[in-house]
């Protein structure tokens, strides 16, 4: 029995995970245990102990972090790295057959970056370009490890919707895409078209379902049916119908949010989040009635015409309204400072530090249904922290250290030192290549 | 070009068998297209022509498991090299009038899995080739013999046969297995003439993915729906006949690509789905011990690239901002077929579209210059490519009863200055018409001539 148990549990933590205390930080838990100064004790890679005295356990890794702040692993609600060959399967209008597990690329340096600017989980999201996108899910950014290793473990896979003038084709009324030189219309081509496809697409799906449902009913009679085609298009939508996949909507105008309410209503399934939700404010007490999370920018607008009414209050707004919000990148350069965009909703609507820093770190696990591993520095939650060597909600805050399940993933003076031995090597291999082969030259050609 | 003599003897030549040992001097006997007779002391038939091979030695012919020799407009590159990319110059010149011509009308833009976009995977490379391609004579100058040829165009480009490199009047004779499996590649789409393809589904790395998968899925239940009807027609729809799906069931293997440590580990998986045997070719990165281990554990077969990564062309002043893995790769990968063969990983080597001798030969030096042995090369390009393509009782090797596939040179067959004297496809005598050699003496020169026995 004991033996069992211990098999279980060495089973269960993560290889490099070691005993580690971290003390004399300011550490901002965003959780039951508010901010103070003190220490978090990690063991096979949860958080084992939070609090102002805390024995040093036998044999730990001791990081005293004096005057430096220790916050949650931060948690980037929407965000487009980490894929290979394109995000976007943008030829048709219901793109649900696709899936970001497909592809994922361990090796896209944005993982790191991301890494370094203290986010431990990202959601990947499908492209906008289809009213029904592709599957979607969260990764933490075990940099280093494999595609698989990098899935979140446990957490619910999500679906990608989106609204508006991208999937009706904005600015492309051809709606081609791909570099085809031949013109051809893709529906919908308007904002009604957007809502009949997301309509026409459940109505398959529920046929689809109940073909599937008929057939399970006849199995678990012992009877043994021809199955029904497995459709990867319409599986995904029953997953939904089924509570089994979350919907991620992007969207901007106030009358677009109140359409998809109104179609999940009809349909039968819940919003999980809106992305970007830029007019969110106008609508936040519908969007709350609904239950669905908000996700969007702190000041990120006017790029196009759909995303011109917004205000830098939206975020603080929506949430005195009741809706769980966060604050998202959707961009690979901007995932790197989400700290300080979440430092924004402080200085516009007045969030406290607290709600500030949920928006980047609590709010986006709630969203992603994984709160219960994430989000906060509470005992038994996933040790995923991130040191930060000043008040992590300014722009001059550096992040020291990241840590995932508690193992260190980044660790900015071990970087800066591997920084020189990674150029030596570069040179010495640029050198190696020049003098074995000398390079064909192309011949310069003047400009077309 | 070919020379005819029913019956054949070298003699007096190292024999190098590959599926047994060396014979410092021995002799070799041709009738009748077959291998009759090899060793030490094998009699020389009285009709015989007669080769001296002394100062030559004889090796089995080279397969190339990976080729589009043969098919007519087919773009030399078999689509492994760079990331993702697939078939893509094979678009630019469509070889058969089997797909529908550039440039794709709206009516054909694909708008989902059903419409099967970017699919021909009914086709037989067999029925494709044309007898009179001259890249045959070409790659037959490096010693060439067999190869694996495939239609490659779009996603399902169709089955590739297994050819024999004779230069006959009729492709029939150069057929040894007409369908070896069925060609995947993941091409972007959306481009025009990719077969059909008019911009539609899918455009994207997952797009294509994901069509694969639900071909597969959808040819499961095909099959299923099919044998039930076949069981008992009555009071049971029809199955509607599908051809992309049909062509799915009759391959008995799919070669996949995968280049990156990222590829190799998604393909090992996405095949696994599949429930059919599998090859991934291309394999770059298989150099990575990483990469390595994981196709050792999943007991893969590997068709690695012989076309190592190579700087690309920089303008004199342009600097070199290769990221330090992409300059690693550059530097290693030659060393990957010494670290599969160390591994146990099952893996043969192919051209990857390197058709002048020339380049082909330096190719594989380079992996024997990084570790690899030359006996482990000359098995990589013979009895291994044979084994994985279940044809290692006909070709391969140098033994009584197989195939007289055969190449004489003077030196290491692999040297930078090996003469390739004579090839044997099917018994029939080839003198290559250039050599291997940089530089190089022509062949003919060396050429003993028909009924030269000297």
């Amino acid at each position: 029995m004991k033996k069992t148990l211990l098999a279980a549990l060495v089973a269960l933590g993560p290889l490099c995970a070691e005993t580690i205390i971290i003390q004399n930080a300011t550490v901002m838990t965003v959780g039951s245990k508010g901010t103070f100064k003190g220490s978090v004790v990690v063991k096979d890679g949860k958080i084992a102990e939070v609090g102002e005295k805390v024995m040093v356990p036998q044999g730990a890794t001791v990081i005293d972090a004096g005057g430096q702040y220790l916050i949650p692993g931060i948690i980037d609600c929407h965000s487009h790295i980490a894929g290979d060959g394109g995000i976007n399967e943008g030829s048709v209008s219901v793109s649900s057959m696709v899936n970001i597990r497909d592809i994922i690329n361990p090796d896209d340096i944005a993982i790191y970056r991301a890494l370094a600017g203290g986010v431990t989980t990202a959601n990947i999201l499908h492209g906008s370009a289809n009213a029904i996108g592709g599957q979607t899910l969260p990764l933490k950014m075990r940099w280093g490890k494999s595609a698989q290793e990098m899935i979140f473990a446990g957490a619910t896979p999500g679906i990608k919707f989106a609204l508006g003038e991208n999937p009706k084709r904005s600015g492309n009324p051809q709606g081609g895409r791909g570099g085809t030189t031949v013109p051809v219309a893709r529906y919908p081509a308007t904002r009604m078209g957007v809502e009949d496809v997301i309509r026409e697409a459940f109505n398959d799906a529920k046929v689809y379902k109940a073909e599937w449902d008929a057939y399970d009913a006849q199995v678990a009679r012992g009877e043994h049916p021809l199955a029904p085609r497995v459709d990867l298009k319409l599986q995904a939508l029953k997953e939904v119908l089924e509570n089994k996949r979350y919907v991620h909507v992007h969207c901007y105008r106030a009358d677009e949010i109140l359409m998809m309410i109104r179609v999940a209503d009809d349909v039968g399934f819940k919003v999980r989040t809106f992305q970007h939700v830029l007019e969110g404010y106008k609508v936040a007490k519908e969007i709350a009635a609904h239950g669905a999370g908000a996700s969007t920018f702190s000041d990120w607008w006017a790029y196009k015409i759909e995303a011109i009414d917004a205000i830098p209050f939206n975020a603080t707004l929506m949430m005195r309204k009741g809706i769980v919000v966060s604050l998202n990148s959707d961009d690979a350069e901007l995932m790197r400072h989400l700290n300080s965009e979440a430092g924004k909703a402080m200085k516009y609507g007045g969030s406290t530090e607290t709600e500030a820093l949920a928006m980047v770190t609590l709010n986006p696990a709630k969203q992603l249904g994984i709160d219960k591993t994430v989000g906060s520095i509470e005992v038994g939650k996933d040790a995923d922290l991130v040191l930060y060597d000043s008040f992590p909600l300014s722009d001059f805050a550096k992040v020291q250290k990241v840590l995932i399940d508690g193992t260190v993933y980044f660790d900015r003076d071990k970087e800066l030192v591997a920084q020189a031995a990674k150029d030596a090597e570069k040179k010495r291999l640029i050198d190696k290549e020049k003098a074995s082969q000398p390079r064909t030259q192309p011949v310069r050609r003047p400009n077309q | 070009m070919a020379e005819v003599p029913s019956t054949v003897a070298i003699r007096n030549a190292k024999i190098v068998t590959v599926s047994g040992p060396v014979i410092a001097k021995g002799t070799v006997i041709v009738r009748g297209g077959l291998i009759e007779a090899v060793g030490e002391n094998v009699p020389v038939p009285a009709d015989a022509w007669v080769v001296d091979g002394e100062g030559m030695t004889v090796y089995p012919g080279l397969i190339d498991g990976l080729s589009t020799v043969g098919i007519a407009g087919a773009a030399p590159a078999a689509a492994a090299a760079g990331g993702g990319r697939g078939g893509r110059g094979v678009a630019a010149t469509p070889a058969t009038p089997a797909a529908p011509a550039a440039p794709a009308a709206p009516a054909e833009r694909s708008m989902g899995p059903e419409d099967r976009p970017q699919t021909t995977s009914w086709l037989l490379a067999a029925d494709e080739i044309q007898a009179g391609d001259r890249r045959v004579e070409t790659v037959r100058g490096a010693g060439i013999t067999t190869a694996v040829t495939f239609p490659t165009r779009g996603i399902f480009g169709g089955q590739g046969s297994i050819i024999d490199l004779v230069s006959g009047e009729k492709a029939a004779e150069m057929i040894l297995v007409p369908a070896a499996g069925q060609y995947i590649a993941f091409g972007r789409g959306g481009g025009f003439g990719g077969g059909g393809g008019g911009g539609g589904f899918p455009i994207s790395l997952m797009g294509i993915i994901a069509y694969v998968r639900q071909v597969y899925l959808d040819a499961d239940h095909y099959r299923l729906v099919k044998e039930a009807y076949a069981k008992d027609p009555r009071g049971m729809q029809r199955p509607e006949y599908d051809r992309a799906l049909e062509g799915v069931l009759a391959s008995k293997r799919i070669l996949l690509p995968a280049n990156r440590l990222a590829e190799i580990d998604r393909m090992l998986r996405f095949g696994a789905e599949l429930k059919q045997p599998m090859i991934l070719y291309g394999a770059r990165d298989a150099y990575l011990p990483e990469a390595a281990d994981l196709l050792k554990k999943a007991n893969a077969t590997v068709l690695l690239s012989l076309k190592w990564p190579t700087p690309p062309a920089r303008l004199p002043d342009e600097e070199d901002t290769d990221t330090l893995r992409v300059l690693e790769e550059r530097d290693k990968a030659p060393t990957a077929p010494a670290v599969l063969q160390k591994a146990g990983v099952k893996y043969a080597l192919y051209s990857d579209g390197l058709d002048a001798p020339r380049d082909f030969q330096r190719a594989v030096k380079k992996a024997i210059d990084n570790g690899l042995s030359r006996e482990d090369a000359l098995r990589a390009l013979t009895l291994s490519p044979a084994e994985i393509y279940g044809v290692a009782d006909r070709v391969g090797s140098i033994e009584k009863g197989k195939i007289a596939n055969l190449v004489l040179t003077k030196g290491d067959i692999f040297d930078d200055r090996t003469t390739v004297v004579m090839v044997f496809v099917d018994g029939k005598k080839y003198t290559p018409a250039e050599t291997a050699a940089p530089g190089g003496r022509g062949a003919a020169a060396d050429d003993p001539g028909p009924g030269g026995n000297r």
